[in-house]
């Protein structure tokens, strides 16, 4: 089993749930992040103070999959998030340990 | 005594768009502080509502209006005895004396509420109610009595203040500085750059104060007249034309023109028309309004020069924008909109106006720099007036009022999480 992680743009996020409920994906987690990698942030002005905002809004995506799926998952939340242009995000997996359904109390897979 | 109805009315509602005003003033500041002490913002200019509404009918009035001293009035009104007498010199008023109370009351409130923007973020809540109580009686009384009273010294020379730009906003303005050599600077300041939380806040408390403006401009005619027209109409010119010198000032200096910078020169504007907006006609309003949108936007750079934190900048807007006001009549006054008043450079008057508005200026911005001084230096030595540092990273909301603005505060109040540095161009 693993964790898909993907940090993408707020505003991709709809494109992505879709294609992945598309793809087949029953449920994930979504939260607000902020930070940077190449884009870096940008600038504003209050009273003539220039101020540098270093980390930018952001969201994070976590889904957790059958690890014979990891692969193609990922493809579709690439596909789905990519604009082309700098600041699209990453996407990375991490192996799991266990997974238990708190209603039923099932693990492994079968709580996916 | 004849009392008109339509003035007795209009001074009335007057009395009430002042008092809308200093909540107005309240998210006009607490929008730019950050998200952690908004409430302290907000709590310090309520408190003040009410020490100067009860301290005010009390006998402070009296000291303000009544008597024919030259420096201060006298107890005759202590507690509105004799109410039923017109303050000294107001005997020809067609509305009642306790109206005239009354609004004069509201004056007072704002103009200490006006002080809590330099000093925001780092004011023990208790010791700015004492500080406020005080400095009501030994700074605004005295100066509100120079200046309004007839018998006042600055009044006699000929000094022209329509509606407190010298007393109301050049005294808090000085004072404001006072007060922030005395405290220090804000623990991170300017290092750490803090950014206002509610932009928002920020444009509906200065259209809470554009509005009750009217009131404080407009009902110092202290009729429903021609002459309150001139007020009313000059204080809506200027403060338009001020808000469109400060964006025009910031499009060329910093590339954008700024909601902030809307707010704040239609702030610039309302305080520099306030002492002129009785005496000058509506082309001059333009001119002083532009000039106050202009200069206060420069102005507010002057604590990074001189490395004062005067957080919100109430020395940038409120002294400059009050001086500038006064000093200006001493060019546009015209005896056209006000017999009263007198000509300035401009319409034939020479120097004479400008000189006696430059006294009543300095007099002002001495005498209240001083003594604010003395009586911050002694509250600080004693009472203590700063939070400590544990209460100013927390914010004022959480260490002096148990309470918090919001629940959420990762973005708005702490620099660190949103990545925030600074650098001043």
């Amino acid at each position: 089993m693993k964790l898909i992680t993907a940090i993408i743009k707020p505003f991709k996020l709809d494109d992505v749930k879709s294609a992945l409920e598309a793809y087949g994906i029953t449920g994930m987690t979504v939260s607000e992040a902020s930070g940077f990698g190449r884009q870096r942030g940008h600038t504003e002005v209050y009273r003539g103070a220039e101020y540098t905002v270093d980390l930018v809004p952001k969201v994070r995506l976590e889904v957790l999959v059958d690890s014979k799926e990891a692969d193609a998952v990922i493809d579709t939340i690439v596909k789905a998030a990519s604009t082309g242009s700098i600041g699209d995000g990453k996407v990375w997996s991490t192996p799991v340990d266990s997974i238990v359904r708190v209603r039923t109390g099932e693990r492994g897979v079968d709580a996916i | 005594m004849h009392f008109d109805t339509g003035d007795t009315a209009w001074i009335l509602v007057a009395a009430a768009l002042v008092l809308l005003m200093t909540p107005g003033l309240a998210f006009f500041y607490g929008g730019m502080v950050r998200g952690k002490n908004v409430l302290g913002m907000l709590a310090q200019n309520y408190v003040t509502m009410g020490i100067v509404s009860v301290l005010w009918i009390t006998g402070v009035y009296s000291l303000a209006f009544s008597g024919k001293g030259k420096f201060i009035g006298d107890f005759h009104q202590f507690g509105l005895n004799h109410i039923w007498q017109q303050a000294t010199g107001f005997e020809s008023l067609t509305i009642p004396p306790l109206v005239f109370c009354a609004f004069q009351l509201m004056f007072a409130i704002i103009t200490p509420a006006l002080i809590t923007g330099a000093s925001a973020d780092r004011l023990k809540f208790g010791s700015w109610a004492v500080f406020t109580g005080i400095w009501l009686v030994i700074v605004y009384a005295p100066i509100a009595h120079w200046v309004f009273s007839p018998s006042g010294w600055l009044y006699k020379l000929g000094a022209l203040d329509f509606a407190g730009g010298t007393v109301v906003h050049a005294n808090a303005g000085a004072a404001a500085l006072a007060l922030i050599l005395v405290i220090g600077k804000r623990r991170g300041w300017p290092k750490e750059r803090m950014r206002p939380h509610n932009l928002p806040f920020v444009l509906l408390g200065a259209g809470l104060l554009w509005f009750g403006w009217f009131g404080f401009n407009a009902g110092s005619a202290l009729g429903a007249n021609t002459l309150s027209a001139f007020a009313f109409v000059n204080t809506n010119t200027a403060t338009g034309a001020a808000l469109l010198g400060w964006l025009i000032t910031e499009k060329f200096r910093d590339g954008h023109a700024t909601t902030l910078g809307a707010a704040s020169g239609a702030v610039a504007g309302l305080v520099a028309i306030t002492p002129a907006c009785g005496f000058v006609s509506p082309m001059g309003s333009i001119a002083i309004g532009f000039a106050a949108g202009i200069i206060c936007c420069l102005a507010t750079g002057l604590k990074n020069i001189f490395k004062f934190d005067d957080a919100l900048d109430v020395v940038g807007v409120h002294l400059v924008g009050g001086v500038l006001g006064a000093l200006l009549i001493g060019f546009f006054g015209t005896k056209v909109v006000n017999g009263a008043g007198a000509n300035g450079f401009f319409y034939n008057g020479g120097w004479t106006l400008l000189g006696h508005e430059a006294v009543a200026v300095g007099a002002t911005v001495g005498y209240s720099f001083v003594v604010t001084y003395l009586l911050a230096l002694i509250l600080h030595k004693t009472i203590g007036l700063r939070v400590n540092e544990d209460a100013e990273y927390a914010g004022l909301d959480l260490s002096q009022h148990a309470e918090s603005a919001y629940e959420n505060l990762t973005y708005s109040s702490t620099s660190s999480l949103t990545g925030l540095t600074g650098v001043q161009k």
